[in-house]
């Protein structure tokens, strides 16, 4: 069959898994300096999905977007070595602030520079705020049918996609007609790791902003190849509304945060010992609470 | 006019318990605001199903009936949801965290252009004033959630693109029947007028559901366990434990993500949200992502050889040591003292 044209959406996000101690700042809120970056997982998961779609249809090519600061290039990077064929990056400050909404029609714009495309795929969320919003935001300003939870391909052929959705109770086999937006589910097959030939290839890849930088040996690899300078687009490039991005864009507001402290419960300290443990026990069987 | 609406899934003529607490939940916003609860409901066969809904105190329901209508799709629901909330324009619009609603939500706020705040713990009604513009702004949604991997509680409010969305976990809202014999006013939608044939693009060709899965929310007991019960071995300990006192098993999400436990058993905010008699926390420090699912357990033994486990303020019985020695020897006693 005809080779297929994929956008793969990812977000570099804080490591919200390992919360450190000083990543919290006096006042309870998060300082996000001190959180490691990482490719949000469920991402990487629909990079595979990818690559597998790839590997079934000869011929077809994955673009990676991620919307993000400078340092989000590494996102980029880290699809090209794992195989990737393309990647485009937006970034400009007055995206910044943005929730879903605002988020949601900023990759649209970028989406719709990459036209024509068959596929759109993306995690199911992303772990800095768990809300699977984003996907089916971008599918209905598309205009396109979304398929959301895929854990794996089951059958692509010319007019259609196959794919099985894992639910909260079960599971589900659906069609689908091109071009349409998928999720994909952190149950689906884990990602390929880097290819080492493809890390040499890529290594060097950068933004025109991260060129400005840059040590002359790769600012002549850029004169030589132009595939390794990452396209990057601005508010103008992706013609984005400023009313429709960033905060201005954003009808969620963090009115307040706080972190909880909890105010201690008058528990009994036990020790491990079986003096301690038996008297709970048995205190637990004369209230009734077991047994 | 002034409202609050529920989207209620519904299945085999059955309405689905996130949706009957959503509405208790929607009745307590409606109340504070003096204004009604409206539902929508679309399904197949769903004549009389208003008796499941009207006790919640309902004032009005709109039905969409129509085989195509399930199971669930998500353009057709999204196409009818569309339809009414641009007629009604209710104040506050609320989902289900679950498959459907995290599915239909996010494309509704999309296509009504406003804001949508995900897996809120408390919903609230409250003002804001906005120092930027100077005015203030009565009679908001407070949609307050745990953020940043549960170290925070952030309250979202959104005070200028209507209507004000929130999805809801099961289990987090409480299911309240309002009054026995609440008149519902029925709406019936004209499908086939709003339905077009390129919103049944995707089809589904099969699907399997499973009828019992696990039941977290309704056990008395839950041993549940975190990163630190250590291994998969010792998780065998609180599986022997739950089983002896005939409660479940749960977790916290970092032992479904060291791969301890399966998914379906976590507890939390983005997991079950469980009100037992007993809780026992093993090994778990106690991330807000976690106690916003079970910190209304009636008695909690936290287990923990850290003293400082912020768990430990929710407990009423801390026991201090390695979940490995100190589980096994709650089987041996509770064996020896148990009629």
């Amino acid at each position: 069959m005809r080779p297929l044209k994929i956008v793969v959406l990812a977000k570099q996000v804080p490591d919200t898994r390992h919360v450190g101690p000083d990543a919290m700042k006096p006042d309870g809120t998060v300082n996000r300096g001190k959180l490691a970056t990482v490719f949000n997982p469920d991402d990487l998961h629909a990079l595979e999905l990818a690559l597998n779609i790839k590997d079934r249809v000869p011929g077809t090519k994955i673009t990676i977007l991620t919307m993000g600061p400078q340092k989000a290039a590494d996102i980029i990077r880290e699809g090209y070595y794992r195989g990737a064929d393309y990647g485009v990056m937006i970034s400009d400050r007055r995206f910044g602030g943005a929730d879903t909404l605002a988020t949601s029609y900023t990759l649209v714009k970028g989406i719709n520079k990459l036209a024509p495309y068959d596929l759109i795929l993306g995690g199911r969320q992303a772990i800095d705020g768990d809300t699977a919003q984003v996907g089916p935001q971008c599918a209905d300003k598309l205009k396109i049918p979304q398929v959301t939870y895929v854990e794996e391909i089951i059958e692509i052929n010319e007019n259609e996609i196959i794919a099985r959705r894992r639910l909260d109770k079960g599971i589900e086999i659906v069609s689908s007609p091109y071009p349409c937006l998928m999720t994909v589910h952190g149950s689906s097959k884990a990602c390929r790791s880097r290819k080492a030939k493809k890390v040499m290839q890529y290594k060097y890849a950068r933004t025109k902003t991260e060129l400005r930088t840059a040590d002359d040996l790769i600012l002549s690899l850029h004169g030589k190849r132009p595939y390794l300078t990452i396209p990057e687009w601005s508010v103008e490039d992706i013609g984005a509304d400023l009313e429709k991005i960033g905060l201005s864009g954003s009808p969620t507001k963090v009115k307040s945060v706080e972190s909880i402290v909890f105010t201690a419960n008058e528990a009994k300290i036990l020790s491990d010992s079986d003096v301690d443990i038996e008297m709970m026990i048995k205190e637990l069987i004369a209230h009734h609470t077991i047994g | 006019m002034k409202s609050v609406m529920v989207y209620c899934e519904v299945e085999n003529q059955k309405v689905a318990d996130i949706s009957l607490e959503l509405l208790s939940a929607g009745k307590r916003l409606a109340q504070k605001l003096g204004c009604p609860l409206d539902a929508m409901i679309f399904g197949s066969g769903l004549n009389g199903i208003e008796s499941q809904i009207a006790p919640y105190g309902v004032d009005r329901l709109f039905i969409g009936n129509s085989m195509r209508l399930e199971p669930y799709r998500t353009l057709p629901h999204a196409a009818l949801a569309t339809q009414i909330l641009k007629e009604e324009d209710p104040q506050i619009v609320l989902f289900g965290a679950t498959s459907v609603g995290r599915d239909l939500a996010p494309r509704l706020a999309s296509q009504l252009n406003c804001g949508l705040t995900a897996d809120c713990t408390i919903l609230d009604i409250g003002d804001h004033f906005e120092k930027k513009e100077k005015i203030e702004y009565k009679d908001l949604l407070y949609a307050i959630r745990p953020a940043f991997g549960g170290s925070i509680m952030a309250n979202i409010i959104n005070w200028d693109m209507h209507p004000q969305m929130a999805t809801v976990r099961e289990g987090v809202m409480k299911k309240e029947i309002f009054d026995e014999n609440y008149s519902t006013e029925i709406v019936e939608i004209d499908v086939n007028s709003v339905l077009k044939e390129e919103d049944f693009v995707v089809k589904i060709i099969e699907r399997h559901i499973k009828k019992s899965g696990v039941n977290l929310k309704d056990a008395p007991i839950i041993v549940s366990g975190g990163y630190g019960v250590g291994s998969k071995e010792n998780f065998q300990y609180l599986i022997e434990l739950a089983k002896l006192l005939g409660g479940e098993v749960g977790g916290s999400r970092a032992a479904v993500d060291a791969g301890f436990i399966d998914h379906d058993r976590q507890i939390g905010q983005t997991g079950t949200t469980v009100r037992p008699k007993l809780y026992i926390a093993a090994g778990i420090s106690g991330a807000i992502q976690h106690t916003a699912g079970m910190q209304d357990a009636s008695m909690i033994i936290s287990i923990n050889n850290d003293p400082d486990a912020p768990i430990n303020k929710l407990a009423d019985y801390v026991i201090n040591g390695d979940v490995g020695v100190v589980v096994p020897k709650m089987i041996k006693y509770y064996k020896e003292n148990a009629k």
